[in-house]
């Protein structure tokens, strides 16, 4: 079953690019959940007959699957509805939680919206945060971190990995600092855990969010990792009621994408070498295929970043025009997808310091677990015949062509 | 593992997935898996599977499809009613009851303690009904802005609201209602027109949907900025990738639910009244708890075994006997501290007290064989 389907559905027009987006389903843990909507359907906090022992049970199996994935104990695995509400319940609930020690969050502006919206709700409730810059490659510095800090810090909130250009960020220098001084880390993990060997022991985190649909598993699901010991880290629930997930999270549990969601990080953990051998392969050949073309340029750094992602940039080229070359054939976002269906420059880019031209000209390429060799070079191809066809037709790239260097030319404005 | 000869009478706490849902949810667990914030094909498919739910789910409860906020469950969007009411609403007075859901009561209890609102939980009598003059009167007191938190049904002595009637008042002093719907959405055809509530709740699990989604109905009259923050989704109303299979389960759930109204309820309610007298009848010693067939859910019965009569056991040789029922909510973790509102209505009483909750798929000699069983333990 599992290759049939995977013809079916994971090699349909068209080539799905954007993984960072989500990822398709794998059909392996497809098959894992399905028993679970019809047959093993009860209620995991039924204590009183088989069918809730069996959901508990299963529940229990997939928190220790996640739980190997980042070196956790299972104990610290809590079960949310996606890494949005994961993001929402360490910031919002270390502030609730931590209330006597202080109330600074140091942060930085390249971070998920889901952890910039809830530090804007953050400050307008009477706390105080610090937005870190990021250099060009996309890094934050450790020194403007450390110097941030003071008494008052309770949390430091830098993501692992961008979900926009695949950078990672130094985890454990970060980690590290935040140790010495006292302060709890949390990272947003959904676009590292189960591409990289995220570890949360060795990389000294202390709360992370992560999301199911991010890596092959179901939507609708994810995690947040509090840490129990070295510091005992606590959060305040952010959603109240029967007071499941050690009173953390309250709701009944979404027990077919529980054990989705296990099944998902284990094949990740089981894959992931191979997967990466295979698809940064693959990704270093898009990367080197595209940047053939003059003037285009790849955002953040190389050296520190996901193995399946590039974000290139291709210069005195329209980024919708871009985008409406070959959409009906490759499947790829401009920026994050939260964002993308609005003209805004991605402020990640605008981060990194590009311009909105540059910024508009830029292409995001998730690969993942179901992407072809024949689809890589089906899109180097695509893009570089897009983009050509798109300068030959620019005044801009012909004054570029002429040697004139449109950054110096002041327009006159009419 | 052998399910099928197991006697499910637990449909309160969950349902099975109904397998026409599941055939409509398929094609989002596979090839329409697009994240619904893309613009190409993949995502605009799965927009599209969430906007017709959207309107499908509208229609049926009779409100306009931007009144439907697409959540995670029923406690998350409990949560995110009373957070509103209280956060952006202005709310400083709270009326409830002690037998609500936990979802209810622990986020009241929240706003008591950390925010200091005002909490007026109205007397009950044995029967666990509330007295609506009391009500009214707690609506006039003076300097306060009220949310009205009253479930529609309660999930386990059954015990139905006058809603209607709670609205008029809610809107006679100018209040916000918070209508814990979650075992009556998908069991009554309710219409939510002419302002009845200012947000109820879905939980499709409870109707043979799937778990890990639910929506908040919250009238246009009410602007709210979201609870779980980050995204546009949902019109800013609640950020996160959507669970698409699940909202679009969720439509299909509540549409055959409802176009099955007529012949469900009846089937239910024939398997309700015949599973009490049958109850009635060879355990004449049985205290049923609730309202029982007036004002009462036709889904659920509730009743309690007096001490002497070693009920104990009951659950586990009923187990044994592949019978499934329910000593209190499963919604409790941990609920050998057995029953809250039972212990709200009959604080005195001394024994054990179980529920029996049926679902369309129930038969009558399912019910025979919950009686032999039964008869064999008390
Ligand atoms: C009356 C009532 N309200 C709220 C809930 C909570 O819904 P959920 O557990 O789906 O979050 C339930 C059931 O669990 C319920 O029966
Ligand atoms: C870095 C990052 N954090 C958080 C999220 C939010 O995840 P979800 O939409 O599953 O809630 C995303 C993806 O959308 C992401 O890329």
């Amino acid at each position: 079953m599992y290759l049939c389907e995977i013809n079916l559905y994971m090699l349909q027009k068209p080539i799905y690019l954007d993984n960072n987006a989500t990822t398709p389903m794998d059909p392996r843990v497809l098959e894992t959940i399905i028993p679970y909507f019809t047959q093993q359907f009860g209620n995991a906090a039924s204590r009183n007959h088989p069918f809730g022992w069996e959901a508990e049970k299963a529940v229990e199996n997939a928190r220790e699957q996640v739980a190997n994935l980042i070196g956790a104990d299972p104990k610290e695995i809590i079960f949310t509805s996606g890494a949005t509400e994961g993001d929402n319940l360490c910031i919002k609930g270390v502030f609730e939680m931590y209330a006597q020690k202080g109330n600074h969050i140091i942060t930085c502006t390249t971070e998920h919206k889901a952890v910039l919206d809830t530090c804007r709700h953050i400050e307008k409730i009477g706390g105080a945060v610090t937005y870190l810059e990021v250099n060009k490659e996309g890094l934050i510095n450790l020194e403007e971190l450390k110097a941030a800090i003071t008494p008052k810090t309770i949390l430091i909130a830098i993501m692992y990995a961008n979900n926009e250009i695949g950078v990672i960020q130094p985890i454990k220098e970060i980690s590290t600092l935040a140790k010495e001084r006292g302060v709890l880390f949390f990272t947003d993990g959904t676009q590292a855990v189960g591409k990289v060997p995220v570890n949360v022991i060795n990389d000294g985190i202390d709360l992370m969010a992560f999301t199911a649909h991010k890596m092959y598993g179901p939507k609708g699901i994810g995690a947040i990792y509090v840490r129990r010991k070295n510091p005992r880290v606590k959060v305040t629930a952010q959603i109240d009621g029967g007071g499941h997930e050690r009173g953390m999270r309250s709701g009944t549990l979404n027990v077919p994408g529980i054990v989705g969601f296990g099944k998902a990080c284990e094949l990740c953990q089981q894959d992931m070498q191979a997967d990466t051998i295979r698809i940064s392969a693959m990704r270093d050949t898009l990367e080197k295929g595209l940047l053939k073309l003059e003037e285009s340029y790849v955002n953040g750094s190389t050296q520190h970043r996901l193995p399946h992602v590039c974000n290139i940039s291709f210069k005195y080229v329209e980024g919708e025009g871009l985008m409406m070359g070959f959409n009906k054939d490759i499947a790829l976002s401009s920026g994050s997808a939260c964002t993308s269906a609005s003209l805004e420059p991605s402020y990640v880019l605008k981060a990194l310091g590009l311009g909105d031209d540059l910024a508009h000209s830029s292409l995001r390429f998730g690969l993942g677990r179901f992407t072809t060799n024949e689809q890589i070079e089906f899109t180097i191809n695509a893009i570089t015949e897009t983009v050509t066809k798109l300068r030959e037709m620019s005044p801009l790239w012909e004054m570029f062509k002429e040697g004139i260097n449109i950054d110096d030319i002041e327009w006159a404005h009419h | 593992m052998n399910t099928t000869s197991r006697i499910y009478l637990d449909n309160a706490a969950t349902t099975p997935l109904d397998p026409e849902v599941l055939d409509a949810m398929l094609p989002y667990l596979k090839d329409h898996f697009g994240n619904p914030s893309s613009i190409y094909s993949y995502g605009r498919e799965a927009k599209m599977g969430i906007e017709k739910a959207r309107k499908q789910v509208a229609q049926l409860v009779g409100c306009t499809p931007n009144e439907i906020v697409f959540t995670s469950g029923g406690t998350e969007s409990i949560n995110t009613a009373i957070y509103t009411s209280v956060n952006y609403l202005n709310c400083n007075h709270i009326i409830t009851t002690k037998i609500e859901h936990h979802a209810t009561l622990h986020s009241v209890q929240y706003c008591e303690q950390k925010e200091h609102i005002k909490v007026s939980y109205l007397h009950l009598n044995e029967l666990g009904q509330i007295n609506y003059d009391e009500l009214e009167t707690l609506l006039k007191l003076p300097n306060t802005k009220t949310l009205v938190c009253l479930m529609h049904a309660n999930n386990e002595i059954g015990n139905l609201l006058k809603i209607k009637k709670v609205s008029e008042l809610v809107q006679a002093y100018n209040a916000y209602f918070l209508c814990d719907t979650v075992q009556t959405i998908g069991h009554y055809p309710i219409q939510f027109t002419d302002h009845l509530v200012d947000f109820a709740i879905c939980a499709p699990h409870k109707f043979h949907g799937p778990k890990g989604v639910g929506f908040l109905l919250v009238n246009n009259r009410v602007n709210f900025p979201a609870f779980i923050q980050g995204g546009a989704q949902e019109r800013n109303h609640r950020g996160g990738t959507e669970n698409v299979y699940g909202i679009v389960g969720l439509a299909k759930a509540l549409e055959k639910a409802l176009n099955n109204y007529e012949s469900y309820s009846a089937h239910v309610l024939e398997l309700k009244t015949y599973c009490y007298q049958e109850l009635k009848q060879n355990f004449e010693f049985l205290h049923f708890n609730g309202t029982l067939f007036e004002n009462n859910l036709y889904t659920l019965l509730n009743f309690s075994v007096p001490d002497e009569h070693k009920a104990e056991l009951l659950i586990y040789n009923l187990d044994m006997n592949q019978i499934c029922i329910s000593s209190g909510s499963a919604c409790s973790s941990g609920s050998s501290i057995g029953s809250h509102v039972i212990a709200e209505i009959k604080p005195s009483y001394k024994g054990h007290h179980f529920r029996i909750s049926f679902s369309h798929l129930n038969t009558k000699s399912e019910i025979d064989s919950l009686i032999t069983t039964l008869k064999k333990f008390i």
